[in-house]
């Protein structure tokens, strides 16, 4: 076991890991943050995607070992129902997603490409969010939602076309 | 762009037909969702399953000592273990009285017959102890050789997948129309035919590969078992264990939490939903089991893999005048809940939307030493869909004529309807022409059609290619009767249950358990819509069998169509006793009371009324009350439907086409599909994008591959390619709205749509690109190797094998279907 020091949502976490552990299984089973969950065993999927100092990484690609000392943020810390994130409210109001399963990492995802690139074509958010697989929504309307948050968060992306939603 | 029709009958203040953003949503953007994977239960005890490594072998020894001593395990167990209990798991749908099932037990006890197969369970005190201690498990084998091949499977001599059944043949079933009635004589009419055209199609094994990976969670209190399981089905779960494992059915409590997608893989009574139940059994504590990718892609079930012969008989005009289906259909190694079901659906929609005078439908169910088969988004509808949208097009080009005047020559006319088919189908409304002129428009087929001219005459490496798809699928399963009638297990109802509380909430229970499609959002908007009360005052609850007692699930596209019209129904039953006591309060005649905005009143004396929200108080204090009526409002419906429901649609695909690397890229996709009546435009859109996708993804990336010993070599994310953002195109949708009679919303059905119309759509329009290179036929999915082939190699693109069969099938009329011992035949 090896004692490790990380933040986790702006809350100090000291526990002792397996060195084997992944991030992820870290995150879920130890510190009950399930919003961030396992979709595939080969870092192909992204569905476990959580911001470690500021990047987004896919945590089962991540030792818990490795986060020793670091800042990670996952969808559990970047809003809540009350107060969402631009990104969290893009993805409701356009439809971005269906079962939901792939959204925390995509969400995570998409705000680390806008940080890249806040003004990100459709060709670019397509590009940006390919190592997130979504088996629901054919991604047109995650690709709206990723560019409407750049509009309303940097306010100098083009907007996607209206969809006529209505709360 | 985006076009959805607002229907313009509908009134701004209803709540049917808004795009109405999600209730859902909210706890699936925070993380704060209720995956199954997420229980967890004190003392709870983590699950690994061994698996078979091999496809087809006698196990000869299981040693499980090293295993049973390492740390954190508590227990191992093997299928001798569980031998008298495990009994088999079910498959409800029997298409014929003298199928064969060989049996399938949860865990194997003498022999596997597939990759992935369970040979045995750790239990241990965490999922990584139990993970590390399926290494230390040591299984001997016998190998026997693997049935992988199903033309080799039924042809001569074949090896056995089982050895206690006498053949690798499942079933066999035929529709004929000319016996049955609905249509002429089919080798008459193939007989008198100016043209038939032959083909042989592959319908390339697929894998739902829905994101949350499946869990199972069992909690035993007494003899009392709850079950949290990542299913479609909680309630055909739930009935299933019972009668195999004999636990008592009230003793059994399915819920089925938030489901991260299902695609008909979870429509399923899985081997590992009864070895969990039986180690709860057994250790009499909670038993947690979570699959890994890996072994949700080896051993979830699979689907399509069919093999098709496809005749069509045409005068020279293009008038058709017959088709004719032979079938081979991979059941894989067993039967699972309604494997040999799936082309028995398909049987009755390869006449699509045509005028076909004569039909007949042969199919072999067949078995191999492969994962099981099952449902898989659209099940039977899309391999139909896609040989009769691309034998049209076939006998488009040999005719001469382009395919959309072949189409419009042939399908059924608005006027026409309601229109039998020669598979004995009543389609019961729609307009082809209208969809197809809007789609037309949509894509901005005349320039496309330039362009495309331009680039062949200029000899562009990058060629353009157009190709349609005109469908129509059966969705709404099903009339009870007709079910019944197809030997199908169980009836096709639903059922809903709406209690208003005493303080004019609304909760609404219904049987069709989601999974990603919406019905809080949309069950809502149809109860505030007939009860006048507020969208947001109505909470709808689902996926737990002692709160919705009675429900057949949700899959088929039946949720909005079968369940949401038992909503329906249950909330107009609501509104007739509200009336009966409001009469009572307003000491007036029922019938002089109108309903509006939620509120009851005398005929004539607006604002004088009483809102159903006080009419909830006052039956639930039921003080002033009419002499016999119950107290409380609430009601219970269950809806039958009459008919399926058709929905149909026109999708037009254009292609580039990279002659010098086989590469293909999606340009334009539009679609105009008729889907009826349109609860939630967002919800329906979302639904059609969805399915494309997962179209799209057959046509062009993916594909379950089995290595000549059987194992699968996509049993990764890494090799089992579902596509990505940055491989898909942009959709431009549409609608036209022409109603369904059969149910009180008037809806059709959305979720298979996309998923059925695509696929033909694409590869008709690679084809179309590249048929002026000689191409006439690539094998799916259509990878820029395969494309490449068949460009410079002449070939179809697909592997030797396959090549050989298929220039053997050209001939169809010769070909038998497998198994028939006729010289020339397909081996």
């Amino acid at each position: 076991m090896t004692a490790i020091n990380v933040r986790v949502d702006g809350a100090s976490y000291s526990d002792d890991v397996e060195p084997r552990t992944l991030l992820v299984h870290y995150l879920r089973e130890q510190l009950g943050k399930v919003g961030t969950v396992v979709g595939c065993d080969t870092s192909n999927c992204g569905a476990c995607t959580v911001h470690l100092d500021g990047e987004a990484v896919k945590s089962c690609t991540v030792f818990a070992v490795q986060a020793d000392g670091c800042e990670v943020t996952t969808i559990e810390g970047i809003g809540t129902d009350g107060r969402l994130h631009p990104m969290q409210k893009a993805f409701h109001e356009l439809h971005g997603l269906q079962c939901g399963y792939c959204t925390p990492g995509m969400i995570m995802a998409s705000i680390d490409l806008l940080r890249d690139n806040p003004n990100p074509s459709e060709d670019e958010v397509r590009e940006g969010i390919e190592g997130n697989l979504c088996r629901c929504t054919g991604y047109q309307n995650i690709v709206r939602a990723v560019q409407q948050a750049a509009s309303e968060m940097n306010g100098s992306a083009a907007a996607p076309e209206a969809l006529g939603a209505q709360s | 762009m985006t076009l959805v029709e607002e229907p313009a009958t509908q009134a701004p203040e209803r709540e049917i037909g808004k795009a109405r953003r999600r209730k859902e949503d909210a706890r699936l953007i925070t993380g704060r969702t209720t995956w199954t994977d997420n229980l967890v239960l004190p003392g709870m005890l983590h699950l690994a399953i061994v698996r078979s490594p091999v496809a087809h072998a006698k196990i000869t020894g299981i040693d499980v000592s090293a295993a049973q001593q390492a740390p954190g395990v508590l227990a191992v167990f093997t299928g001798r273990d569980f031998a008298e209990e495990q009994g088999s798991i079910p498959c409800a749908w029997p298409v014929t009285p003298d199928m064969v099932n060989p049996g399938h037990p949860s865990v194997a006890v003498e022999e596997v017959n597939h990759v992935g197969e369970a040979v045995a369970v750790i239990v241990a005190r965490s999922k990584a102890a139990a993970q590390d201690a399926v290494e230390l498990v040591d299984v001997d084998y016998d190998l026997l050789p693997p049935v992988l091949d199903m033309e080799e499977a039924v042809g001569h001599q074949p090896a056995l997948c089982h050895d206690h059944v006498e053949s690798n043949e499942s079933f066999r079933f035929v529709f004929d129309a000319g016996e049955a009635g609905t249509g002429a004589d089919t080798e008459q009419a193939f007989a008198e035919a100016d043209v038939v055209v032959s083909r042989r199609f592959v319908q390339q094994r697929l894998i739902p590969a829905f994101m949350e990976p499946r869990a199972t969670v069992v909690q035993p209190q007494g003899d009392n078992y709850t079950m949290w399981s990542s299913t479609q089905v909680p309630h055909i779960l739930r009935l299933m264990l019972a009668m195999i494992t004999g636990t008592p059915e009230h003793k059994l409590r399915v819920i089925a939490p938030d489901v991260g997608g299902g695609f008909g893989g979870k429509l399923q009574v899985t081997p590992e939903e009864v070895i969990t139940l039986l180690v709860a059994k057994r250790m009499g504590k909670p038993v947690k089991w979570t699959e890994t990718r890996s072994e949700s892609l080896m051993s979830a079930h699979h689907g399509r893999d069919q093999i098709q012969y496809i005749d069509i008989a045409s005068d020279r005009e293009g008038n058709v005048k017959g088709l004719r289906c032979r079938i081979l259909s991979d059941m894989g190694a067993y039967l699972r809940l309604v494997s040999p079901g799936i082309p028995i659906l398909g049987a009755f929609m390869y006449v699509g939307i045509y005028k076909f005078p004569a039909y007949r439908f042969d199919c072999q169910g067949i078995f191999t030493n492969k994962t099981p088969t099952d449902a898989y988004r659209g099940a039977g509808r899309p391999e139909a869909t896609f040989a009769v949208e691309r034998i049209m097009d076939e006998l488009a080009l040999e005719l001469g004529m382009d395919p959309l005047e072949l189409r419009r020559k042939n399908w059924i006319k608005a006027e026409e309807f309601p229109f039998t088919t020669a598979a004995g189908l009543e389609y019961d409304s729609g307009d082809y022409d209208a969809a197809t002129q809007q789609a037309l428009q949509l894509i901005g087929f005349e320039e496309l059609r330039e362009e495309q001219r331009r680039r062949r005459e200029s000899g562009d490496p990058v060629q353009l290619g157009i190709g349609f798809s005109t469908f129509t699928e059966m969705c709404g399963l099903a009339p009870s009767r007709v079910l019944g009638s197809l030997a199908y297990g169980a009836g096709g109802w639903e059922h809903a249950s709406i209690r208003m509380l005493p303080t004019g909430k609304v909760e609404v229970v219904t049987g069709s358990t989601p999974h990603g499609q919406g019905h809080e959002t949309a069950w809502s908007q149809l109860v505030a819509d007939e009860l006048g009360v507020p969208f947001e005052d109505v909470e709808v609850l689902h996926g737990d069998t002692s709160i919705a007692s009675r429900g057949l699930d949700t899959y088929g596209s039946r949720s909005l169509v079968v369940g949401g019209a038992a909503v329906v129904n249950a909330a107009q039953k609501v509104v007739a006793k509200a009336r009966t006591v409001a009469a009572h309060l307003l000491e007036a005649n029922p019938d002089d009371l109108e309903f509006s905005g939620g509120s009851f009143s005398v005929r004539g004396t607006p604002g004088t009324g009483i809102s159903i929200q006080e009419l909830a108080l006052a039956t639930f204090a039921a003080h002033n009350f009419p002499e016999g009526v119950e107290p409380s409002l609430d009601a219970d419906a269950t809806f039958d439907p009459v008919n399926f429901s058709y929905p149909h649609g026109t999708h037009i695909c254009a292609t580039e086409v990279d002659t010098e690397t086989g590469m293909v890229k999606i340009r334009k996709y539009a679609c105009v599909d008729d889907v009826g009546k349109i609860v939630n435009p967002l919800i329906v859109e979302g639904q059609v994008h969805g399915g494309l996708a997962q179209g799209i993804g057959q046509a062009l990336y993916e594909e379950a591959v089995y290595d000549a010993d059987g194992n699968l070599t996509t049993g990764t994310f890494v090799d089992y390619l579902v596509p990505s953002a940055a491989d898909l195109p942009h959709f431009d949708t549409g609608n036209t709205v022409h109603e369904a009679p059969g149910n009180p919303i008037g809806a059709k059905g959305v979720g298979e749509a996309g998923a059925i119309a695509s696929t033909p759509a694409v590869v008709n329009s690679v084809l179309d690109a590249v048929r002026h290179l000689g191409v006439s036929d690539i094998r799916m999915p259509l990878t820029p190797e395969r494309v490449w082939r068949a460009i410079h190699q002449g070939g179809d693109g697909a592997d030797r094998a396959t090549a050989v069969t298929t220039a053997q099938g050209v001939d169809a009329a010769a070909t038998p279907l497998a198994g028939d011992e006729t010289p020339g035949g397909a081996l």
